[in-house]
């Protein structure tokens, strides 16, 4: 015992050495510098973002939307965050005091943390995504972090943001923010269950969980774009993906969290001033975020065309921000087009559609996988799965359904008459 | 090593803390949010011997569905008041848990002490025989990778076994919540004020009546 004792005091002597010479070496400073980038460019971000959904949405209802603050009105946002800043912090009686200061920043640090291991630059034509440029020796990679657990980060990060708005619906001891957050809870919780499930595919095909490794198994197809997971994954994941992901972010169609007709403003109805700005800022945060990693599973990330061999890493910087922008839009455009689910249609949709098609899909792509490894012929491997799959499971579970729904009305009848 | 050791360490007390808020706290929701802490803590420990698989899991399993369905059910049935904990729901029940307390500690205490004998006592002789796991090349592979290897393999009966468990798990809920038809008593009808329903109008004539008089 007394052995092992020194052995770990002169090991923490050790780490105070190394620990000053990582930091004089620059390694430190250098993972800083990263995080701050990181951070100021989601700050920003989040402050276009606002702007151009207003502008869009605007633009589609034939209205001119913000146009004072600054040219086109792009500062409004910085406005209102301003105002926002000066206005009164109100906590209710009712409220759980400590819970209730605690839930914005469960919020907003999961939205935070989910950026970080999202490629946003780089050039991937090595396999590698490496680059070196400033201190010549140093390659590094356009991500903040790059752990072998990779974008299970962000599963496990999406299911960390629930709690901020569980518990901001119940620390505010009010029934209508309650009755948000349970609602905002059981959905999240599942469409994350379809979220994984689209996901696993992806791990199939590109046999890791880092998404500097999910990139580069990317690269290289036929006019820049023929790699690209969604060709490869025949579209079905995608979808999923997108759909249980604008649920995920609690956006319109799926917006019965805040639902304004029937529960005023949701989990943050009670929240004032700076507190509800940052549920604020993690809502949109995670939409940027939810962009970027849809990007990066689907589209390649940074792919694409490099022209110039000296700044080779800027236009996989360029690519990434088109083909976010592009997500953006179309995050917008569901808000200005598509009416709001029923909450009966939102879990339906989740648990009986979604999640037994990403289930299946996942089967048909596993035996193409397996087909592939063994050298059986592919093509009639995947269609045989295909067939079972979807000619004889889907029908046995939707009739599964069928059954139990006649039960069950059959039971109602019998008990109300 | 020392970095591990340095994150060892503040993980231990964050885990320690959690633990202790989780029997100490009076409001469930606080335990609740205690326990998260202590499954963060363990998903830190897990980062801090290479196990990134893991610690994935670990957040995502304990922290992101479990501890949420714990919140739910305390939210959803209104134990929001701190519980009087003088009562004791079972007699007996408090000096056999410090017994069995005790005796997991003594338990735990011995195992580290006879394992400290040899040295380490932070368990790195298993981790470190895991981690020798090579690829056809000779080159070390991921621990995602050796964790697949090893379940896939070695583990494979347990592995199916365990997901056997939960699919009877799920069924015996869906089971229990099951309604089954003419169990319940049929909800009386509910009229609008002023109607009558033909079958029995007497009785609820009658029932209107005594009511009336009653208001008067």
């Amino acid at each position: 015992m007394i052995l092992a004792q020194q052995q770990y005091l002169e090991e923490f002597d050790w780490f105070v050495d190394r620990w000053w010479t990582a930091w004089l070496g620059g390694d430190v400073l250098f993972l800083l510098g990263k995080v701050v980038l990181i951070f100021a460019f989601l700050l920003v971000s989040v402050m276009l973002m606002v702007w151009f959904e207003r502008k869009v949405v605007s633009d589609m209802q034939h209205r001119i939307g913000p146009n004072v603050a600054g040219p086109w009105g792009i500062l409004q946002t910085l406005a209102d965050g301003i105002k926002l800043f000066f206005k009164e912090d109100i906590t209710p009686d009712g409220a759980d005091k400590r819970i209730f200061k605690l839930a914005p920043y469960l919020s907003l640090i999961p939205a935070f943390l989910m950026f970080s291991v999202v490629p946003i630059g780089g050039d991937f034509r090595n396999g590698d995504g490496a680059t070196n440029f400033f201190w010549g020796d140093i390659p590094f990679r356009l991500q903040l972090v790059d752990p072998p657990m990779g974008i299970l980060l962000f599963l496990a990060m999406s299911g960390l943001g629930i709690y901020g708005v569980m518990l901001a619906g119940w620390a505010s001891g009010s029934k209508y923010p309650l009755l948000g957050s349970v609602r905002a809870s059981a959905q999240m919780v599942s469409y994350e269950a379809a979220l994984g499930l689209s996901l696993a595919t992806i791990f199939l095909v590109s046999g890791s969980l880092r998404t500097s490794e999910i990139v580069a198994a990317q690269t290289g197809g036929a006019l820049f774009v023929g790699g690209w997971n969604i060709w490869g994954l025949g579209f079905v994941p995608f979808v999923i993906f997108l759909i249980a992901g604008t649920a995920e972010l609690n956006r319109p169609p799926f917006d019965l969290v805040e639902a304004e007709q029937e529960l005023v403003g949701g989990f943050h109805t009670e929240y004032s001033s700076l507190r509800f700005s940052l549920f604020f800022l993690a809502e949109f945060m995670n939409v940027v975020t939810m962009a970027g990693i849809i990007v990066t599973l689907f589209f390649g990330g940074p792919d694409g065309p490099v022209l110039t061999e000296t700044l080779g890493w800027a236009w996989g910087m360029l690519w990434f921000f088109l083909k976010v922008l592009v997500f953006l839009f179309i995050f917008v455009w569901f808000r200005a087009t598509l009416p709001r689910l029923r909450y009966d249609q939102l879990m339906d949709l989740g648990w009986k559609v979604l999640i037994p098609i990403a289930l299946g899909w996942f089967i048909v792509i596993a035996a193409r996988e397996v087909a592939d490894v063994e050298g059986w012929p592919v093509i009639p491997a995947t269609l045989i799965a295909f067939v079972l799959v979807f000619g004889l499971g889907a029908p046995l579970l939707m009739g599964a359904v069928k059954n139990a729904r006649r039960q069950r009305l059959e039971s109602e009848i019998v008990e109300y008459g | 090593m020392g970095l591990q050791l340095f994150s060892f360490l503040i993980a231990g007390v964050i885990i320690v803390a959690g633990a202790l808020g989780v029997v100490l706290s009076k409001h469930p929701v606080h335990a609740a949010l205690f326990l998260i802490q202590t499954l963060f803590g363990v998903a830190v420990e897990f980062l801090v011997v290479e196990a990134h698989f893991l610690a994935a899991i670990q957040v995502i399993v304990y922290a992101g569905a479990i501890v949420i369905l714990f919140l739910f059910v305390i939210m959803l049935l209104g134990v929001d008041n701190a519980e009087d904990l003088s009562i004791e729901p079972i007699i007996g029940q408090r000096p056999l848990a410090a017994l069995s307390g005790a005796a997991i500690f003594g338990l735990l205490m011995t195992v580290i002490f006879s394992a400290s004998s040899g040295g380490r006592i932070t368990g790195e002789g298993s981790v470190s025989l895991a981690l020798d796991a090579t690829d056809p090349t000779g080159e070390v592979l991921p621990n995602v990778e050796q964790l697949a290897q090893v379940i896939f393999t070695d583990m494979v009966f347990a592995f199916e076994v365990t997901a056997i468990l939960l699919t009877v798990a799920v069924v015996g809920a869906v089971v229990m919540a099951r309604r089954i038809p003419g169990a319940l008593q049929p909800l009386p009808e509910v009229l609008p004020i002023g109607e009558f329903s033909t079958e029995d109008q007497g009785e609820s004539t009658a029932v209107a009546a005594t009511e009336e008089g009653e208001e008067h």
